[in-house]
């Protein structure tokens, strides 16, 4: 076990985590707008960590140029996908999700509890 | 042990991804569905990425590039389609 492995283990981890935390932010989610919240910002953490743990462990050779590679690439892209699929939303006219209105006051909650 | 922790990784990214899945499948909006892909396949190009190491092939990482092009244009395209052609965009 060197350092590199370590450091390529607890970034590993790290990606793992961001992504799960997507993955249940996006169902957790009231709507649409909000669900670009986790779906599009984790994106781009989860995959920076991931790769950078995978480059770590490659040391310097070309696999690490190529995985720079993707990590830049997939920077430049995500976002703008993410921002692609709101604006077109947008422009159809979803309404973006608002609280719901107030429940009833609380004596009378209480008045229903009784009952 | 190495292997074992790319294993793990791998499988956590797997559950994310049937979640994601789940989401595509389930969204009530067209634009859930491709939301939700998107991030299925920025996901699927790092355990392109992760099953290179594992199988100690680096020839998987052209793939795994190619995937995240791929997925760029596929992303754009749908929309593309969703805004021209009107397809379903309400729920």
């Amino acid at each position: 076990m060197t350092v590199a492995e370590l450091i390529s283990w607890v970034l590993l981890a790290l990606g793992c985590f961001v992504a799960l935390t997507a993955a249940v932010g996006i169902h957790r989610m009231p709507d649409f707008f909000s669900r670009i919240h986790p779906a599009g910002k984790t994106d781009t953490l989860a995959q920076m960590l991931i790769l950078l743990a995978l480059a770590v462990q490659a040391g310097f050779s070309p696999p690490s140029l190529k995985l720079l590679l993707i990590s830049v690439f997939l920077l430049l892209t995500s976002p703008s996908s993410t921002h692609a699929i709101a604006q077109a939303a947008h422009l159809e006219g979803l309404e973006p999700w608002t609280k719901p209105p107030q429940e009833p006051p609380a004596d009378t909650r209480e008045e229903a509890a009784q009952r | 042990m190495n292997h074992l922790v790319l294993v793990g990784a791998a499988a956590g990214l797997l559950v994310a991804m049937s979640l994601f899945l789940l989401r595509a499948l389930l969204g009530p909006t067209i634009y859930d569905r491709v939301l939700a892909m998107n991030a299925l396949g920025t996901k699927t190009v790092l355990f392109v990425a992760m099953l290179g190491f594992l199988a100690d092939r680096p020839e998987f990482l052209d793939i795994a590039l190619v995937y995240a092009l791929v997925n760029f244009l596929t992303t754009v395209a749908v929309l593309n389609l969703v805004q021209e052609a009107r397809l379903d965009a309400r729920p």
